[in-house]
């Protein structure tokens, strides 16, 4: 019956929604009452962000490269190579910093998240946390979601400074660009509101990937298929919701700083 | 091996009298498929209820009522003499700090050693480390698995991680423990050996306990053994003698066939009962 189904769908999306307003909300509620386990923010933060370097620095460094390469073209039929710089950098710091970062964490860490919990889920073993006194979206949620957030921050700063770096390989190498005046035009370029508008984005995305991560995790059921599942479902929703987000902050900090 | 543990923690005046577990028309149901339906039955101070039934009749979902990991869809459930179908999380974790479950399969934490799973309530009751460790020690040596303070989940057999998941549950001396399959997927040499260490805690502690379990002979075991300090072991009853501890609450679709002690269940004229038992 296609108006049962529709219902049926209908209700399992607003039940779904519900239930994940109220993980994030207690989730960030947490963050201001004892008891906090640090231990497990810090082991998180050496997983989620000691554990990323490596996959960020590669990102960032290759899409840097690639884009001086690829603007190239462009900027010469306009007489304006000396302003690869100017472009890589802005390009890293507003979007693909930001946004290649948080989906090579999403691809990473939203898994791992809801891969981790959605087999302690089915092994009973959030049940025999509840069953032993402990909160489980406190000691399991909410430091993932500091971790991300604080980590993602660090490592887009990270992504930015890289894929500038290898912007400038590129240009000095193969374009024949000076490395001083890239260096200047890269900076002289970068604004204010460009650092504000790339970081905000970078916390949303961490917020977005630790919560989301979470969420599946903690709702898996049906064995290891189910943890499966549960794990592409936190990959493919938190890299469309980061994409989302991309946007709407990008037309938020538009509004604020102007361009 | 220790012979004793400490006995359950030492409760208020007005909590020690009157049942401590009390169903009153209970029922839940998931995705439109009734689980339990109309439940009613209390759980004595000391007494070692064993709950028996086929498998999907809801045994586990009752056990997780009991402590208030699932919530009914009607009817009220009392631990302690405290109501707590209608309890925040939050206050539920007083009640759950007087209660040990040991979960069908173990549920040890994988990322924790055998001494950090055992002590992991006495760590978020930030209690001393080396008072944690001492009580982690002592009860590794009740269950016999001394060895395995330092190993991780992943090393132990089937049945230490049983022995483990209820030593983790027993540690607090809890007023009441519950056992969920506790000898489910075991070979009978090593579901006796937990079996002999239900009693054990049984006879020990005399903490009030609540054990599903699919092997009769495991719950005609219990009913008809007790341990002996002395010899520390599991031994007969003299003279076909029973634990009058010891009940039964048999279930089936859902429902109560069958609450009583075991001359009870022996004698029922009920056919179905009198096939599920034979």
């Amino acid at each position: 019956m296609p108006v049962a189904l529709t219902e049926s769908f209908a209700k399992n999306t607003v039940a779904a929604i519900q239930e994940y307003s109220l993980l994030a909300g207690r989730a960030v509620a947490n963050m201001f009452s004892p008891p906090i386990y640090w231990a497990d923010i810090f082991t998180q933060m050496d997983s989620i962000g000691v554990g990323s370097v490596p996959i960020v620095i590669l990102t960032g460094f290759f899409t840097g490269c690639v884009l001086a390469l690829q603007s190239e073209t462009a900027l010469e039929q306009f007489g304006a190579v000396s302003k690869t710089g100017s472009l890589v950098a802005l390009s890293m710091v507003k979007e693909l910093g930001p946004v290649l970062t948080a989906l090579m964490l999403s691809g990473r860490n939203a898994s791992g998240m809801a891969s981790e919990l959605g087999s302690m889920k089915v092994t009973e073993q959030i049940d025999a946390m509840r069953a032993l006194g402990t909160d489980p979206v406190r000691k399991l949620v909410t430091p993932r979601l500091v971790a991300t957030m604080f980590m993602l921050f660090f490592l887009t700063i990270v992504s930015d400074a890289v894929g500038i770096a290898g912007g400038a390989l590129v240009s000095v190498t193969l374009l024949g660009l000076n490395a001083t005046a890239y260096i200047h035009s890269s900076y002289a370029s970068l604004a204010y509101g460009n650092v504000v508008e790339g970081l905000t984005k970078a916390l949303f995305s961490g917020f977005i990937i630790a919560t989301v991560g979470c969420f599946y995790g903690m709702r898996t059921e049906g064995g290891t298929q189910g943890v499966g599942k549960a794990t592409t479902q936190a990959v493919v929703v938190s890299s469309v919701f980061i994409i989302i987000v991309d946007f709407l902050v990008s037309r938020l900090m538009i509004s604020i700083f102007g361009s | 091996m220790p012979d004793t543990l400490e006995a359950p923690k030492s409760e208020a005046p007005q909590e020690n009298q009157g049942p401590v577990v009390v169903f009153d028309d209970v029922s839940i149901q998931f995705t439109r498929k009734p689980v339990l339906k109309n439940i009613s039955f209390t759980v004595e101070r000391g007494e070692t209820m064993i709950i028996l039934g086929p498998a999907g009749c809801g045994k586990s979902v009752l056990m997780k009522l009991v402590d208030g990991l699932l919530l009914p869809d009607s009817g009220s459930i009392s631990v302690f003499g405290q109501r707590i179908d209608n309890l925040p999380e939050r206050e539920m974790f007083k009640i759950r700090a007087r209660v040990g479950m040991v979960f069908q399969e173990s549920a040890l934490f994988d990322s924790m050693s055998v001494a950090d799973n055992i002590a992991y309530r006495l760590h978020e009751e930030r209690m001393p480390e080396e008072e944690a460790r001492k009580k982690v020690v002592e009860v590794l040596h009740f269950v016999d698995l001394d060895q395995a303070i330092d190993k991780f989940p992943s090393e132990l057999s089937g049945g230490m991680r049983r022995r483990v998941s209820i030593a983790r549950a027993i540690v607090s001396s809890p007023d009441l423990i519950l056992y969920d399959s506790p000898t489910g997927g075991l070979d009978p040499i090593t579901s006796t050996t937990i079996i002999e260490l239900v009693v054990k805690q049984r006879d020990v502690s005399h903490a009030t306990s609540l054990m599903i379990t699919h092997r009769l002979q495991d719950a005609f075991t219990l009913a008809r053994n007790r341990f002996n300090p002395e010899t520390n072991k599991m031994e007969e009853i003299r003279d076909g003698g029973i634990d009058e501890s010891t009940r039964f609450l048999v279930l089936n679709d859902g429902g109560v066939v069958f609450h009583g002690d075991t001359r009870e269940l022996v004698h029922t004229e009920d056919p179905w009962l009198k096939d599920f038992i034979s």
